[in-house]
C-alpha cells in the first residue's frame, strides 16, 4: 500500500466526510425514533453503507412493510451502481480481484464522483482506499453519534449543511466543464432528463438517475462518433 | 427489534454489494469494445448532472435554500476554487442567508 497515495485519497475524500456528517447524524436520530437500538442503527451503516436506501428502509420499517420487500427496494435503489462501477473500472489501475472486491464495497454516488473525476489516467488502489476510508468513517461514526446524542445540529446549520454534497458535485463538475462542450452537454442532458422524470414521476429516483445517465452518455458518444466519421 | 431485522440488514448488505462488486471484478483485465469504453468514460459527467439536477433545488422545504445554494456553488466553482472551498463556501452562504429569514 502506497502511503502517499492513501493520504492523497483521504484528502480528496474530506469533502465527502463533511457532506455525510449532517446526513448520517440525521439518519442516526431517525433510526432511534424508528425504534432501532444504537447497535442496530450503526450496524446498518456499517454493513449497507448506502444513504438513500437506508433512509427509505426506515420509512418502510415504520410503515410495517415486509423485510423482503425492503431488501428488494434496496436493490432497486442501488442498481445504478452497476453503471458507476463499470465506468470506474476503466479508470482504476489493474489489481488483484480480491482487492477490487474489497474496495467495491465503498463505492457510493459520492466516492464514485470523486474518484471518476480525478485527473490522470489510472487511479491507484491506495488512493481509492483513502477516499473510501474517510467517507465510510464519517458515515458510520456520525450515525452512531446521531443516535447517541439524539439531537440535531442547530437548525440554521443543519439546513445550511444539506447543500454540502450537492456543492461537492458542482465543485467536481465545473472544472471539467470549462472549455469542454462535451462534458457540459453530458451533464446538462442528464440533468434535464432526470428533472423530467422527477416532475412527471414516471420513474423512481434510483431508476431515473440511471436512465438519464445512460441515455445522455450513449447519445453524446453517438454524436461524437458521427462527428468523427463525417470528418 | 427481532431477528428479522438482522436478516434484513444481511439482505440489504448483499443486494447493495452486488452492483458495486460485479463490474469491478468481472471486467478486470477485459478489453471492452471502443464504443462501450466511450460510453463508460462519459458516465461520470452524466452522473454528476443527474445527481445535481433537480435535487439541488429541493434540499429544504423553502426552495430559496436550494436556489441560493446552487448559485453559490456554481459561482464559487466557476471562480476556480477547489472542491473543499466550494463546499464550505456554499454552506457559509446558506448559513448567513438562514440568519436573515
Amino acid at each position: 500500500m502506497n502511503g502517499r497515495e492513501f493520504f492523497a485519497g483521504l484528502r480528496a475524500g474530506t469533502s465527502i466526510a463533511i457532506g455525510y456528517f449532517p446526513i448520517a447524524l440525521t439518519f442516526g436520530l431517525l433510526a432511534k425514533t424508528t425504534g432501532l437500538s444504537l447497535l442496530e442503527a450503526t450496524a446498518m451503516s456499517i454493513f449497507v453503507f448506502a444513504g438513500a436506501a437506508q433512509y427509505i428502509s426506515l420509512s418502510l420499517i415504520t410503515a410495517g412493510v415486509a423485510p423482503v420487500l425492503i431488501v428488494l427496494n434496496t436493490f432497486i435503489v442501488n442498481i445504478r451502481h452497476f453503471l458507476m462501477t463499470a465506468s470506474l473500472n476503466e479508470k482504476m489501475q489493474t489489481d488483484d480481484r480480491w482487492k477490487k472486491a474489497l474496495y467495491a464495497f465503498g463505492i457510493t454516488d459520492e466516492t464514485f464522483s470523486v474518484l471518476a473525476t480525478q485527473k490522470g489516467n489510472k487511479l491507484s488502489t491506495a488512493f481509492a482506499a483513502g477516499v473510501i476510508v474517510i467517507a465510510y468513517g464519517s458515515w458510520v461514526i456520525f450515525t452512531a453519534v446521531g443516535h447517541l446524542i439524539g439531537a440535531n445540529l442547530p437548525q440554521f446549520l443543519q439546513a445550511s449543511m444539506t447543500i454540502a454534497l450537492y456543492a461537492m458535485f458542482v465543485g467536481l463538475l465545473v472544472p471539467s466543464m470549462r472549455g469542454n462542450r462535451k462534458v457540459a452537454s453530458l451533464a446538462l442532458i442528464a440533468g434535464l432528463l432526470n428533472s423530467f422524470f422527477y416532475f412527471t414521476e414516471w420513474l423512481s429516483t434510483g431508476w431515473a438517475i440511471m436512465v438519464s445517465t445512460l441515455v445522455s452518455a450513449i447519445f453524446i458518444e453517438w454524436i461524437s462518433r458521427k462527428g468523427v466519421k463525417a470528418v | 427489534m427481532n431477528s428479522w431485522y438482522w436478516w434484513m440488514i444481511l439482505g440489504m448488505a448483499v443486494v447493495t454489494y452486488i452492483p458495486r462488486a460485479i463490474p469491478l471484478t468481472f471486467l478486470e483485465g477485459r478489453e471492452l469494445p471502443e464504443a462501450v469504453q466511450g460510453v463508460l468514460r462519459n458516465i461520470p459527467y452524466a452522473v454528476l448532472g443527474a445527481l445535481i439536477f433537480p435535487a439541488i433545488f429541493f434540499i429544504q422545504e423553502n426552495i430559496w435554500f436550494g436556489v441560493i445554494g446552487a448559485i453559490a456553488a456554481f459561482g464559487i466553482a466557476s471562480a476556480g476554487a477547489n472542491v473543499m472551498i466550494v463546499v464550505l463556501g456554499s454552506i457559509a452562504v446558506l448559513a448567513v442567508y438562514s440568519l436573515f429569514i
